[in-house]
């Protein structure tokens, strides 16, 4: 609660700056103030220290499950803000209204993680989505931008629309809200509308994590917007969804699990064979990320399959891996004039510390070993593997991450095999040097998964 | 009235905003099928919650039970207006561009 409300105040503060203060440098650290400030109390309320007590009528819980996210969505917006906010300003002019928007949807992700009620769930995901729809089409003149603003609006829209029909309709079944009240089935069987409801849920929350085959707007608004804030709708916002996503189909649907496990098990394999072979072919590394986001969401989705301890640890890490190596890829990426992977051409030449550390990156995204990308795929494998059935799913996962080494050595390829032209770069001292802190969380947490994990338990 | 007329009432205005965002082609008008479909969600919450609300009442006078389904509606009605907000921004935004609001035009990031 301490983070939520914090949170909502800082966004407003920022509203404020935009006009009463001049200077960006010092818009932008506020806001790294403010992360900051975010950070502390929440881990904070992680060691039980509540500022604040709000009746929210058992709507919202934040149980460690919730604080643990909170941290690692804080900690992540941090280096991002860190990373990319002199990117950020070149934007447009409303530097201070962006970062404003971003504290809002951090709203929005404390809410989705924390749920209790679909009522939380429903705002929770709308406060992510409406300042997503802005910045997405924050480069007003760039045709490119409003096509992806205005795909990602529609069809956003409508997968809510979708999801509230599924809410009406399990209300109409269970006569509540809150996530007990529906999963108290009490060994009847359940009714058609209780089943419509839950698989209009179902796909409107695969819609919003761009799971196939729901997953066509993905590329298209990730390769519009513009590349800083695709940086922070593929991680943070991604993952948020993904914890709403578990806790819905852990609290609320779980008894009903024997009828949407195969379902949730078709939808994963496809979302893994799709985002995986089409990445393949990309030409555009921007693009190739946006595939890469899909076929990441195949793997965490292994987790509201398997839907037992080790899977919603193991999703924690994958959230935290995922979130830390794609926000440094998209920080070296922002900085590139050129997309493509021609663009990557003697990189490791002329700027061999970001070489390095996007190495690292693409690593811990394929899956390599002593990367935390490894060690979450273990989980996730293992977790699936525990549920003893579908063993085909896991095969397929193991596979098709295979087919990831792929396009992500590409990029490794490119950087070191190929000669190339230097590419006009600013890069500051204090950039690098938070590049070279993610790339070490990044390594540490692959060795010690524990340093994470063990803030499950205590 | 029985709780099936509204139900029936409700998925035909949603299967309605569903058909027209799937076949028109501006984008104000897919805007306004995404409304109705809300819309239709907004009349079976109010139903559903009359039902519960009329079946609890059997038993107690003073329940509240099913209110809380009416307090969502409040809630969609305040979202669909913070969506209406940024929808017709981008729609205008688009129009300023290309003078067009006909979807046909989202293509060019297809290749």
């Amino acid at each position: 609660m301490n983070a939520l409300i914090i949170s909502a105040v800082l966004g407003v503060v920022m509203m404020f700056s935009s006009f009463l203060l001049n200077k960006r440098s010092t818009v932008r650290n506020i806001a790294i103030g403010g992360l900051l400030i975010l950070l502390i109390i929440n881990i904070l309320e992680m060691n039980g220290v509540e500022f604040f007590n709000v009746n929210t009528r058992d709507m919202i819980a934040f149980d460690r499950f919730a604080l643990l996210f909170n941290t690692i969505a804080i900690f992540s917006t941090l280096l991002y803000v860190l990373l990319s906010a002199k990117d950020m300003a070149k934007v447009g002019v409303y530097f201070a209204d962006y970062l404003a928007l971003i504290f809002f949807i951090l709203c929005g992700v404390m809410l989705v993680s924390s749920f209790k009620s679909l009522l939380i769930l429903f705002l929770g995901i709308e406060i992510i989505s409406i300042p997503l729809y802005i910045l997405t089409g924050s480069d007003k003149r760039n045709l490119k931008s409003n096509e992806a603003a205005l795909k990602y609006f529609l069809l956003g829209t409508f997968s809510t629309g979708l999801m509230l029909m599924g809410i009406a309709l399990i209300y109409g079944a269970q006569g509540s809200f809150y996530s007990v009240g529906i999963s108290n089935i009490a060994g009847e069987t359940p009714s058609a509308l209780l089943i419509a409801g839950m698989l209009l849920l179902f796909f409107s929350m695969s819609f919003k994590v761009s799971a196939a085959p729901f997953h066509f707007w993905t590329p298209d608004v990730y390769d519009g917007a513009p590349t800083v804030f695709t940086s922070f709708m593929a991680t943070i916002v991604k993952a948020a969804v993904f914890i709403a996503f578990i806790r819905l189909f852990d609290d609320a649907f779980g008894l009903l699990h024997l009828r949407w496990k195969l379902l949730v098990a078709i939808i994963t394999a496809l979302t893994l064979f799709v985002g995986n072979i089409t990445a393949v072919f990309q030409q555009s590394v921007k693009r190739m990320l946006a595939y890469s986001s899909i076929a990441q969401a195949g793997f965490m989705m292994l987790s509201l399959y398997a839907m037992n301890a080790e899977a919603k640890e193991g999703l924690m890490l994958y959230v935290a891996a995922y979130s830390l190596a794609t926000i440094g890829i998209f920080a070296v990426l922002i900085k590139m004039s050129d997309y493509t992977f021609d663009g990557f051409n003697g990189f490791a030449k002329h700027q061999p510390l970001l070489a390095a550390t996007t190495t690292v990156f693409l690593l811990s995204l394929a899956g390599i070993p002593l990367t935390a990308g490894f060690l979450s795929k273990f989980y996730m494998l293992k977790a699936a593997l525990g549920t003893g059935k579908h063993l085909w799913l896991v095969i397929v996962a193991v596979l098709m991450a295979a087919v990831s080494v792929y396009y992500y050595f590409r990029v490794i390829q490119a950087m070191y095999f190929k000669e190339g032209e230097k590419q006009p770069m600013e890069v500051s001292k204090s950039f690098k040097w938070t590049l070279v802190l993610l790339a070490a969380l990044i390594i540490l947490l692959g060795i010690f998964p524990n340093l994470l994990l063990s803030w499950l338990y205590f | 009235m029985p709780i099936n007329y509204y139900i029936f009432l409700s998925i035909a205005l949603f299967a309605i905003g569903i058909v027209g965002v799937l076949t028109r082609r501006n984008a104000i008008i897919i805007f306004m099928c995404i409304e109705l479909m809300l819309n239709a969600v907004n009349l079976l919450l109010v139903a559903f919650s009359k039902m519960h609300h009329m079946k609890a009442l059997a038993t107690d006078a003073a329940t509240t039970v099913g209110t809380d389904g009416q307090l969502f509606v409040f809630f969609i009605m305040v979202v669909a207006a913070a969506e209406v907000t940024v929808g017709l921004a981008i729609i205008v935004m688009m129009y300023r561009n290309i003078h067009s609001v006909d979807v046909n035009f989202l293509n060019r990031l297809k290749h």
